[in-house]
């Protein structure tokens, strides 16, 4: 830590005479102190000063009245984590975590390619496809919930396209309902992918994919060999923001199944707004908060060291050689 | 220079904390109350008519009656009182008049210290009200008050009874599964449920227990929060016996109680099932989820079955009420307020616009529907009410019950199971 610290603190420097940075100095401090100050006064008093504040409440039993006076130190996360409720509910963030990468990714690169050729209508399919995200999670979810009930418009339309058979219990039952949020959650947030991909693509240069073209490259070649290589760092940064959205998933599932039915759709979050909130649990809710903290920062860390540390490369962390 | 110049701001700030505690514990003596202009916040679930405007109205006929006193109504979401209040008790400012279901939850928000005990601004008044209030009492105190009493019971079809060629409605188990099984015959789905929202899978598990305990084991079961009697495993048996019958639509453990045509009050709404268990607000539910403009002809009320072989009385019934707690800050002005919700105009128009059961019979007069007389009556004939469980309980406890029991719907645990659920969260079991 302290040689990292040095070194970023060193290659700020700039390497001028000591005479001349006097003024500069100051005047950076200045600006840093009034760029960065309401940021860092707001970030420390909204974001860090409440995990303390979690990780605190979490060492006791506590119902949100009265005195902290019941001390029971890791009771309550020896609780969380030993119940299989809350296993199965990590166990459910992971699965939706996994599918996301595995259905989304591919699924949004292939509509990204396709969109970004010149085709009729490319326009109108681009907001088309987007239009889901612009929904509120909460709207996206009573639609849902009203579309997916037994004989709703789901069910309908399938018997109508002559695929009654495939017609489930799609929120009702336990074995099927975590594969019908995702597939909600894949209607959602598909068109975000697909834009941040187009976004992406506008940054491959045309000179290179000619000059495959010249080479004899097929398309296919192409693809594979020059605009995906090129997509990596905004592919990169959909995965790291899709993982995260995933282990707090929280809106969609709560609407949609409060975690039921026999909490084979809960997730962290639900487990959390379930047994904290609604039980007036506030240490226990405390210390789940604290285990989804831990677990998004950890994957946070850990994702940047190793995969996006060539992305953000001499923007964010110009000790990475 | 530059540590010299921060002390003062220090200083400030420490000389603020105790003027803010003082002025916090001044607040809570009642000898403190101001007789002078009394403004009132009011947190009520009036987000929606015919409650919204009656409650417009209350205010506006209040303040006229008492120009010292303003009340500055805000509606919530119901599920928004659940996460609002504790964190609104443990502020400085929480609101003067505030949503209670009393019970278990009250009990738990009482230890706040914020609550404040209305049992001698209401001695002279109290009685008016009616057995229902000892649900908001904590430890022979008196925390709120309530303004209407629900109960439940099954709401059903008079035309789909009538098509399966059911002549009357069933008054004990056997002809209730006679029901179901002639609805079933009929093609006509017999009982819907609102299975994704666990409170109403509870009610079942409620009643069977109503049915199979004696008053006694109630009374002493909620108050030492220990479920030992046999009586509480014969409920979870009696309804396990029940679901085997298969009574409800398919999927019914993802539908909503009361989202949508598809939700479990839809669907009778839409007569698209034949009955469900719900309370007394089950009318306006349904109103608003059909176009069927002529449905309060079409729908009746029972009240839930005798069940053989339990200790119960097979006329208690099971309900609860709406409150309004007071906060310690202007508690005087706040008890006086709650005395007029229950006085006779109040309770009236209540009565008459359905926004729910009158606390008195003579307002029950005004009620809208032969039905919602009828649920009124059986409450009025009844010999105890047992508040529903989740709410009688502490909150935790109530909450570990109903999740078991919608697990149970869905098919997992036993009926020891859920007995078992309940006394490891009373133990503080997670």
């Amino acid at each position: 830590m302290t040689t990292t610290a040095t070194r970023v603190r060193a290659a700020a420097r700039p390497p001028a005479p000591a005479v001349r940075t006097r003024k500069p100095g100051a005047r950076k401090k200045l600006e840093l102190t009034f760029l960065l100050g309401p940021a860092l006064v707001l970030f420390a008093g909204f974001v860090l000063v409440p995990i303390g504040i979690a990780a605190f409440y979490s060492l006791y039993e506590w119902n949100g009245f009265g005195p902290l006076d019941d001390f029971v130190g890791l009771g309550n996360y020896a609780d969380a984590l030993s119940g299989s409720v809350f296993q199965g509910a990590i166990g459910h963030n992971l699965i939706i975590a996994g599918l996301s990468l595995v259905v989304q990714l591919p699924l949004s690169i292939g509509l990204a390619l396709l969109l970004n050729r010149k085709l009729r209508g490319r326009a109108v399919l681009r907001a088309l496809v987007f239009a889901p995200y612009v929904l509120s999670e909460a709207i996206t979810a009573v639609i849902w919930l009203l579309m997916l009930q037994p004989n709703g418009f789901v069910d309908r339309m399938l018997r109508g396209a002559g695929l009654g058979g495939l017609v489930q219990h799609w929120l009702a039952d336990p074995g099927i309902v975590l594969y019908t949020l995702f597939a909600v959650i894949t209607w959602k947030y598909i068109g975000f992918g697909i834009i941040l991909l187009l976004a992406g693509l506008q940054g491959v240069p045309s000179e290179l994919r000619e000059a495959a073209a010249l080479d004899g490259a097929s398309a296919w070649q192409t693809t594979r060999h020059v605009v995906l290589p090129l997509l990596g760092p905004t592919i990169r940064i959909w995965v790291f923001l899709s993982v995260i959205g995933s282990l707090q998933l929280f809106d969609l599932v709560w609407i949609m199944t409060l975690g039921g039915p026999a909490n084979s759709s809960a997730t962290m979050a639900t487990y959390l707004v379930d047994h904290g909130f609604k039980r007036y649990e506030f240490g226990f809710g405390s210390a789940v908060a604290v285990i989804l903290f831990v677990i998004c920062f950890v994957f946070a860390l850990l994702y940047q060291r190793f995969a996006l540390r060539r992305d953000t490369d001499g923007a964010l962390t110009r000790m990475v050689d | 220079m530059l540590s010299n110049r921060r002390i003062p701001a220090a200083a400030a700030l420490a000389a603020a904390i105790p003027l803010a505690l003082a002025g916090c514990s001044g607040g809570t003596e009642p000898a403190a109350e101001p007789s002078g202009p009394v403004t009132l916040t009011w947190w009520h679930n009036g987000t929606t008519d015919p409650i919204k405007s009656i409650w417009a109205q209350v205010v506006a006929d209040y303040q006229k009656a008492h120009p010292e006193v303003t009340i500055k109504g805000q509606p919530l979401q119901n599920e928004e009182f659940t996460t609002k209040v504790p964190l609104a008790l443990q502020s400085n400012e929480p609101p003067d008049v505030y949503q209670s279901w009393g019970g278990g939850e009250l009990a738990s928000q009482a230890t706040s210290g914020k609550v404040a005990d209305l049992t001698d601004a209401a001695k002279d008044w109290l009685s008016s009200v009616g057995k229902l209030a000892e649900s908001w009492q904590v430890d022979g105190k008196q925390y709120g008050i309530p303004w209407e009493q629900h109960f439940v019971g099954f709401w059903y079809r008079k035309d789909l009874f009538a098509q399966a060629g059911i002549t009357a409605p069933p008054s004990t188990l056997d002809e209730l599964n006679g029901a179901v099984a002639k609805l079933k015959q009929a093609g006509i789905t017999p009982i819907a449920v609102g299975g994704k929202d666990r409170w109403p899978d509870a009610f079942y598990w409620n009643y069977f227990a109503l049915r199979a305990c004696s008053a006694d084991t109630l009374k002493q079961s909620v108050k030492a929060v220990k479920l030992e009697d046999p009586c509480w495993t014969k409920a979870g048996r009696d309804l396990q016996a029940f679901l085997a019958t298969q009574p409800f639509q398919p999927g019914f453990t993802g539908t909503p109680a009361q989202q949508g045509a598809g939700s479990s009050a839809g669907l009778v709404a839409n007569g698209k099932a034949a009955m469900e268990l719900q309370g007394d607000w089950e009318p306006g539910t349904m109103s608003s989820l059909t176009e069927d403009k002529a449905l309060d002809s079409k729908v009746g009320w029972f009240p839930f079955p005798a069940v053989p072989g339990g200790q119960g009385d097979p006329a208690a019934m099971l309900g609860g009420g709406d409150g309004f707690s007071c906060t310690t800050r202007a508690a005087k002005a706040c008890a006086d307020f709650l005395r007029y919700l229950g006085s006779e105009p109040v309770q009236n128009q209540l009565a008459a616009k359905g926004a729910g059961l009158p606390m008195t019979a003579s307002a029950a007069a005004s009620l809208k529907t032969e039905s919602l007389k009828s649920v009124f009556d059986h409450g009025q004939k009844a010999p105890y009410v047992q508040m529903y469980f989740d709410k009688a309980f502490p909150t935790a406890v109530g909450a570990a019950l109903n999740d078991a029991v919608a697990n149970f719907f869905a098919g997992q645990g036993t009926p020891e199971g859920i007995v078992d659920a309940v006394n490891k969260a009373a133990a503080g079991d997670k």
